[in-house]
Parts: C-alpha cells; structure tokens; sequence
C-alpha cells in the first residue's frame, strides 16, 4: 500500500516546537557518545562498552501550532527523557530545542524560568502534587512562583478550576481526591499560567480504563476550547490514536516512523510499527483516501459525493445506502470511487 | 486495542546478576571466616602484640594534654551558655511550679493537642511528687537550650547536606565520629575548653546531640517525592522557592522524628555531663550512687525517664501532626485561647491562693526508701540464675571470639577485616578497615582494642536481633507499640549509672555486664528505627501481599523486612555506633579493653596519654564498623534494584 500524499494538517509557520539532532546519553563520558561509531550500537552492546545508556537517539521534530503532537513507545524506550530534556528538567547530552523560535538550548536559568512560567507547562504520571496545599493553592503555585499578587492568581486558578470541572474541591488537600481528580488538580496547575505548549508526560496511565476516557476527552475538549499546542507522550495506542494529530513512534531512544494515524495504519514504517497497530480496526484509522481505486470502464458515476479524508467507519452509511459506488472528490475533482465490496474487503480485515 | 503496557526488554545480564552475586556473597564470607579459623589454629598465640609496643603518639598525647590551658576563644561563648542557662533557670523561678506547668501545658497543647498537654500536666506534677522539681527544670532549661541549639546549627547543615551530595559526603564521616566518639573520653578535654559547669555540659550535649537533626533533615529532604521536585521546577520554580514550598514543608515530618532523636540524645548526655558538675537531675542521681543510695538513684532517674517519655510523647503526636491536614480556623482559635488561658491560670494562681506558690513537701512522695528494702530480696532470688547466664555466655560465645580476635596474628586478623569489607563494600571500604586497624596498633593498644571488638560485636548481634524481632513487631501492632515505647525511651535516656548498679548487683563486675549494658543502650534505638521502617511500608503494598494469600510470616519476611531494608540498615550503622558510645562505661563494670583504659585516663592524670589514644583507637573502630554496616546497606540495596 502506498502512503498518500501528505497533507499538513496545521499551517506550517514557525513550529511551536523544534526538536533538532536532540541526544540524551546517561552514564560516564557522555557526551562522546553522541555522533561517535558507537552511537550505533545497540543498548546491551553500549551499556557493555562504556557503561552509558543513550535513552535518546538522534531525535528530530517539528510540531505545529496548535497541534496534537503523541510521542508513542514501550515503556523504556525514552519517551520521559525525551520530553524532559525538551523542557530541559533534565540537560540534553546534544542537540538543540526551538521553543517558538527561541532556542532552549542556549537559554540561561533565567530564561528557562521565564519560559516555564508563561511559555509551556507539564502534567506527570505522577501528578506531583504538594499534598500540604490546598487544590485551590495547588492550582495557584506556577502563579505564585512567577509572582502574580495573590487575589488575581486566586481568581485565575478558581477559573481553571472551573475549566477542570473541580469546582465544590477548591478547599480540598490532593490526598482527599481519587487519582482522577488529581489528576485534574494536575491539568488545571498546568493550565493556570495560560501556556501556548504543554507537555503530558503519561498523565493517564495511572488511572483507570473509564476515568482515563473521560480525562482523554477532557483533554480534547480542553484542546478545542483553548486550542494549546500539545506534546503528549503515551504507551497506550487507542490513546495516542484519539488524541494525535501526529503520532511519533519511539524505540530504543530513536523515532521509527512519525506521521497521522492513518499513515501508521496503512502504511507502517517497519515491522515493529505493523506490530503496534495490527489489532487497530484498520476502518476506524483509515480514510477514503487509502482504499479508493480508479472508477472500472462500466461503473456509472452517480453515487454519493464523499471527501477523501471522511474516516473509512463513518462512510459505511452512505456507501452502503447507494446503490453505485461512492465517488470521491477533492476540489470538485474526482480522485477515485468505493464501493461497497471495497469497503466489506477492509472492515472484514482483509488487505485492500 | 492494543495496549502496550508490555515491560521494557530489559538487558538481560542486569536480571539475571543479582541472585548468583547474593548467595555468592554469602559463601564468600563463609569462605572468609574459616580460613580465619584455620589461621588461628595454625599460627595463634603468635604476633599478637600481647606484651604491647611503644607508642610515641600515646606520650605526645600526654604532653598534649599536660599543656593545654584554658583557650581565650572560648571566653565569649562561656559567657553566653551561662547567661542562657541562668537565664532560663530564672525564668522557671519567676513563673514557679503553677506558672512553668500552664506554660509547658500551653505549648503542648498547640503542637501535639489535648491529650498531649494533659500528659505534660501529669509528668511535671510528678517531678514534685518525687521531690525532684528543681533539678528537673534545671536539666529542663539544659536540655531546651541545646535542642534550640541544635536546631539552629543542624537543620541548615541538614538541609545543605540534603541538596548537596557533595557537602554530605564531606560531612557524614563527621557526623559519624561525633557520635562515635566516646562522651566520656571527651567530656574532659570539653572541660579544658569550656570549664566544669553548664557551658561543658551543654557543649557535650551538642557534639552528642545534633548529628541525628542533621542526619533526619537531609534524609527528609532526599525523600521528597521527585515528582513534586519536578513539577515546582516545570513551573519555573528557583531552588529557592523549591525548597521553601515543597522539600521543606514536604520532609518536615522526617525532620520532627530528627528533632526527637536529637532531643534525646541531648536528655541522655546532659545528665551524663553531671560529671563534670553540670547541675540538674544527672547530678542528683550521681549524688545518690556515690552513697550507694540505690533507691535514691533510681528516684531519679524515674525523673529522667518520665521527662523523656513526656518529650518524646509530645514531639512525636507533634510529627504526626505534620503531616496532617490542617485543622479548621475554629478549632485553631480554641487552641489558642485556652492555651493562652492555661498560662494565665499557672502564673496568677499563687497570686490568689498564696500557698500553693511553693510546692507542698506533704505531696511529695520518693520512691526511694521502698526501693532500697527490696533490693536485697531481688538480689538474692535472681542472683543463681543470672551467675549461671553470665558463666554459659561468657565460656560459649565471648572467650572463643576473643580469642580468635585476640590469638590470630595481628596483621592476619587486619587482612581478614579488609577482605571482609571488600567483600561488602568497595576497596576504598577495604582501605578505611585496614587503616583504622592499623591505627590501633600504631597507639599501642592492639590486644585491647580486639577485646573491645569482641564486646562490640556480640552486643552489636544481640541488638539487631532484639531490633528486628521487638521492632517487627511494634512497627505491625499499634498496641504493641503503645507498650514498648515508654520501655524503650526509658532504655535510652535512663543516664547509663541508673541501670548500671542493678546489673552490677545481678551479673558481677564481668564482659558480660559490660555488653548487657551497651544492649540496654543500644537497643531501644535499633528497636524505633526498624519498628519506623517497618511501619512505614506503604499499606497497599501489603494489602497486595494479603490478597496474593501471603501468611503473616511471609508478610514480614517477604514485603516489609525487605521493603524496609534501608532503615533497617540505618538500624544497624546506628545501633554498632550506640554499641561503641557505651565501650567506656563497660570499662567502669568489667569490660576492660579500651574502655578501662579511657577510664583509667580519666581518673589519672599520668595515665591521660593512654586514655586519650584509647578514645582515639575506640573512634577508629567506630569508623570502621560504621563504614562497613554502611556499604553492608548498599550493597543489598543496588543488588535488589534493578532500576
Ligand atoms: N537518570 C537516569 N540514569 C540512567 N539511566 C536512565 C535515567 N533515566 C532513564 N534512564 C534510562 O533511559 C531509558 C529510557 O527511560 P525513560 O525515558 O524513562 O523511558 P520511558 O519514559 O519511555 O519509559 C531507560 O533504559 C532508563 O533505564
Ligand atoms: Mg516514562
């Protein structure tokens, strides 16, 4: 199957974020790893060679304005590290970070604080929480640590609160909550210094199935209400799938393969993606586009009118109810028709 | 849909290692100790240094201390302890016993609350019922003004150490001799500095007493969930404000338990310091002993052991209360306010009823006299069996380990504790051992430095053992821990003398009474620390075991002895040092090796070279055995770690 034409999803200005040849190695001499024969090596050779760990590899991204940007792989496979030397919580061993434009590389202490404090925000696994403060205090410290007067730092957390579904826990201590409130409690602290970028560091992989659904379309609701750009690191695939507008699949401290959902689908770049996403329903992923052939000589037509990015799934209705194939058309161009057989082929499971 | 919560191909040599190196370390220790014994078969009673050899570090000691004068320095800092001590002695004479008891009531009240205060009510009004009021308040004002001490001096060492691995590195091995150190050994030379009086007593229950503060604080500061650390900076929180809003306030509980050990150790050395004629309660129990006056001793030391069972009580209510959840404003103001009523109510009530201004001697009631009568009744039924305990232990257990410490040749006996702490540690381990060996026998005291040893690591064993089973079990049962505590601050600040004349009276002047006295000492803090280690494991990790149908031994053995393996080492490292600070009071009962030399230094003043390089040898086997309980802790830790 062959990988159709990528179309941006975003405008490309300048990216929110920019990960450029970003390496984080652990252990002794790290800094010689990076860009050296033994970068190569795999972990156990590496480890056994020189003792280091390079939990990041080479990576490089760009993320675009107010995308949903999914960082995908086992657990191990760097993802933490990753999106902690992007916010520099922990120091990159090579590479640079463009925050919009602004290299975070090279910023100072001071700098890095000030972007912590108005520029991006992060939400752990593990909530960390202060747990001698109030959720209302909790929601207020990023607020307080940039030194806002404590009425209008206040008023704003109440209104993130609010944002959060909280309200009634403002007075609350975090041990009091269930872990899907504090997690809340963790979103709104992230939220409450209006960022343009956050970062989720598994956010949800604590809880559990039905309250880590309802946070999921907590953070999409968020994401259309105020629109920030989001890095969003996961190991659960139906996850990163609902969520991403791109997916990056990571092993070993390498990015695989970055692209859509449907491009992961349909078009994996190795065995190891293919393996990732073979229990996926291929018609919940992939879109007319992947499964359209040109009309045969005898075809009429005169079917529905379909857009080639409608969701394999939701043109079940109109296909089936037709009695020619669908046609679709971009432009008021015509791309290529489905028809019904076409569509039983993929929903059955087999390859188109 | 696929989930990917499969766990990470960890390399595979990082889960196999583990196991083989465990059990391997155990037969390589094994293997250690016979070919001690097959050394000692074949070449003891050779190099032993019996006959001793001559030190020129033991005669520059001597010449040391014959010249040492008064030190201007100290002029200054004498000076201000004075004014502190008689300072606070006054206040507790301007307030009286009804004003010194609404205001400790007060204070109780608004750290540990109700039932706290009414213990401090009760405990003080006891001090008077056993004739002991005064020199209760003044070892109470020593004891207020090191712990502040302490507090202002350890908690910001604590805190550096906690943020610095660097600063604590440097300062640990400081902290470890501190406590090591022999307070007899040095409350002498602290004289030299700070004269006889409250200054030297104060001084030494600082050295003695601030460490644990320091230890506790940098300990708390580690422990703070990394998550918390992490989300303050990811919202661009300066290591400032990361302190002050979340290590500190996030390790204060961990910090308060320091503080209660500190204001332990202070309560215990204040009273010791009444040697060198630092006022208060130590000084009435001395008073008692040195007329053989049992019943009067141990009148006092009651008091002692009340004062610290009312102080511990109410710092650890106050500790747990740390990490509560603050109570309502309410409740807060009636707090407040009958506090603040409790002091009026003390400090007016001699205003009105003029004779309750001074304590009524018709309530006074010492336990004294029916002490001292049955005293020989206890001494005459218990004394068979407790001559055949000392016999049995002393022909099976100390005579054979002295004699393989003692009869090996020395530079034999140097290579096997250096390969032992290889073994367990790193060679810089091994180093540290070799060299503190040598040292022993550099200052001229080989022989009774290896009976030392022998003493240390016999009471040493039988601490742990008491620790782990005693401490197991008050850290599972709330009850238990209910019943034991008071036992145990008793154990560890009933001044050594106090229990030193019933177990003389029981065991005789021996090895035996030497070692039961420095488990007596040592155990009820190995005891706290594992019951706090054991009590700490998070209880939905033994709820996972309960459900996976684990008995309750398996619990024990299998989740919370090693879950707290970490405090139970520090158990360990802290009750082989506790061991070693009683060496010198088991030279006064029988011991002999370097404690009977440090005590002979001590009562003669040609003999304060000996006794000094005595101190000096029972510190480097203090570091030495410290260095290798420590590394013991580490190497279990890393091996059961994979991460
Ligand atoms: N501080 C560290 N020191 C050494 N190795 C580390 C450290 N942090 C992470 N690693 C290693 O880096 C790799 C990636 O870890 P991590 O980023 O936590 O993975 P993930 O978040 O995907 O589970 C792992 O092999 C881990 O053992
Ligand atoms: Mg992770």
């Amino acid at each position: 199957m062959s990988s159709p034409d990528i179309v941006p999803t975003h405008d490309s200005t300048t990216p929110a974020v920019s990960v450029r040849n970003l390496w984080k190695v652990f252990g002794p001499k790290a800094e010689s790893i990076p860009g050296s024969a033994d970068a190569d090596l795999a972990p156990a050779e590496l480890k056994d060679k020189t003792g280091c760990v390079a939990a990041v590899r080479d990576v490089s991204f760009d993320v675009a304005p107010g995308e949903v940007f999914v960082v995908m792989g086992l657990s191990g496979s760097g993802k933490s590290t990753l999106v902690r030397c992007i916010t520099r919580l922990i120091e990159p061993t090579a590479g640079d970070v463009l925050v919009e434009g602004d290299n975070l590389s090279s910023a100072d202490e001071k700098k890095l604080r000030e972007l912590r404090r108005n520029r991006f925000s992060m939400v752990f696994q593990h909530f960390g929480l202060l747990p001698h403060r109030r959720v209302i205090d909790n929601v207020a410290y990023g607020l307080e640590v940039r030194g806002d007067d404590k009425a209008s730092r206040l008023a704003r957390a109440q209104e993130v609160i609010d944002l959060v579904s909280l309200n009634g826990f403002e007075n609350s201590y975090p041990d009091q909550l269930s872990g899907g409130m504090q997690q809340r409690v963790g979103l709104a602290r992230a939220l409450a210094g209006d960022p343009d970028i956050m970062f989720f560091d598994e956010p949800f992989s604590a809880l559990d199935p039905l309250i880590r659904r309802g946070m999921q379309d907590e953070v999409l609701r968020l994401h259309h209400e105020v629109g920030k750009t989001m890095v969003f690191i996961t190991h659960d695939l139906s996850e990163a799938l609902r969520l991403g507008d791109r997916i990056a699949i990571m092993r070993n401290g390498r990015l695989v393969q970055v692209g859509r959902p449907d491009e992961l689908v349909g078009a994996p770049a190795d065995d190891y993606v293919a393996d990732f996403t073979r229990d996926i329903p291929r018609s919940h992923v992939l879109t007319m586009r992947w499964i359209m052939r040109p009309p045969r000589p005898e075809e009429a037509l005169d079917g529905p009118e379909v857009s080639p990015d409608m969701i394999i799934r939701d043109s079940i209705g109109p296909i089936t109810s037709a009695s020619g194939p669908a046609r679709i058309v971009q432009d008021g161009q015509l791309l290529g028709v489905v028809d019904r057989d076409d569509l039983l082929t993929v929903i059955a499971g087999g390859q188109s | 849909m696929a989930t990917l919560t499969a766990e990470p191909q960890l390399e595979p040599q990082r889960r196999i290692v583990p196991p083989p190196k465990k059990s391997r370390l155990g037969w390589q220790l094994l293997g250690v100790l016979v070919t001690w014994v097959v050394l000692w078969r074949v070449f003891g009673g050779q190099w032993t240094l019996e006959s001793g050899v001559p030190s020129t570090i033991q005669d520059w000691l001597q010449s040391f201390v014959s010249n040492l004068g008064i030190v201007s320095f100290t002029q200054p800092i004498i000076a201000v302890l004075n004014a502190l001590y008689n300072g606070g002695v006054w206040l507790t004479q301007q307030l009286g016993w009804t004003g010194m008891i609404g205001l400790c009531s007060a204070l109780a009240l608004i750290v540990a609350g109700w039932r706290m205060a009414l213990l401090t009510i009760v405990g003080m009004l006891s001090f008077g019922v056993l004739g002991l009021w005064e020199p209760s308040m003044e070892t109470l004002v020593l004891v207020a003004i090191t712990v502040l001490l302490a507090i202002l001096i350890g908690i910001p060492l604590g805190i550096a150490c906690g943020l610095s691995t660097r600063f604590e590195r440097f300062l640990m091995p400081v902290l470890d001799t501190l406590q090591i150190m022999p307070s007899f050994a040095y409350l002498p030379i602290v004289t030299l500095f700070f004269l006889i009086g409250p200054p030297s007593g104060i001084v030494a229950s600082l050295i003695y007493a601030v460490p644990p503060t320091i230890r506790l604080t940098s300990v708390g500061i580690r422990q703070v969930a990394s998550a918390s650390v992490e989300a303050a900076e990811s919202l661009g929180a300066t290591s400032r404000q990361v302190l002050r809003d979340v290590q500190l306030p996030m390790s204060r509980r961990t910090r308060v338990v320091g503080i209660n050990q500190t204001v332990m150790a202070a309560l215990s050395m204040i009273t010791i310091a009444a040697l060198v004629a630092t006022p208060g309660l130590g000084q009435s129990v001395l008073g008692s002993l040195q007329i053989l006056d049992i019943g009067g001793a141990l009148n006092s030391g009651l008091a002692i052991v009340v004062m610290a069972i009312v102080l511990d009580r109410v710092i650890s209510a106050a500790s747990n209360r740390a990490g509560e959840i603050a109570p309502s404003k309410r409740s807060r103001y009636t707090v407040w306010a009958v506090a603040a009523a409790l002091i009026v109510a003390g400090v007016i009530l001699p205003v009105i009823v003029p004779s309750s201004a001074k304590w009524n001697a018709a309530w006074t009631h010492s336990i004294a006299d029916s002490v001292n009568s049955a005293t020989p009744w206890l001494k005459d039924h218990l004394y068979p069996f407790t001559t055949a305990m000392t016999e049995w232990i002393t022909v099976w257990v100390i005579n054979p380990l002295e004699s393989l410490l003692t009869d090996t040749p020395w530079f034999m006996v140097i290579a096997v504790w250096a390969v032992l702490a290889l073994l367990v540690g790193k060679y810089r381990t091994a180093i540290t051992v070799g060299l503190c060996l040598i040292g022993c026998v550099l200052l001229g005291l080989w022989p009774d430095s290896m009976v030392t040893l022998t003493q240390v690591i016999i009471a040493a064993a039988f601490t742990m053992v008491l620790g782990l089973l005693i401490g197991t079990w008050i850290g599972r049962s709330q009850t238990a821990d209910r019943v034991w505590r008071p036992i145990l601050d008793a154990g560890q600040v009933m001044p050594p003398f106090v229990y030193l004349v019933p177990c003389l009276a029981l065991f005789g002047p021996t090895r035996f009474t030497a070692i039961v006295a420095a488990i007596i000492y040592a155990a009820p803090a190995a005891i706290k620390i594992v019951g706090e280690g054991i009590s700490t494991v998070p209880t939905n990790t033994i709820e996972a075991s309960r459900s996976a149908g684990a008995t309750s031994t398996q619990e024990i053995l299998k989740v919370q002895i090693p879950m707290a393996r970490p405090i139970i080492m520090v158990a360990l490292n802290q009750g082989v040092i506790y061991v070693m600070a009683m060496v010198v009071v088991g030279g006064l009962v029988g011991g002999g090796g370097l404690g009977y030399d440090v005590v002979k230094g001590f009562s003669q003043e040609r003999f304060a070279g000996i006794g000094l390089a005595a101190g000096i040898a029972i510190v480097l086997l203090g570091v030495m055995l410290d260095r290798i309980s420590q590394s013991a802790g580490r190497v279990r830790r890393t091996s059961s770690d994979v991460r």
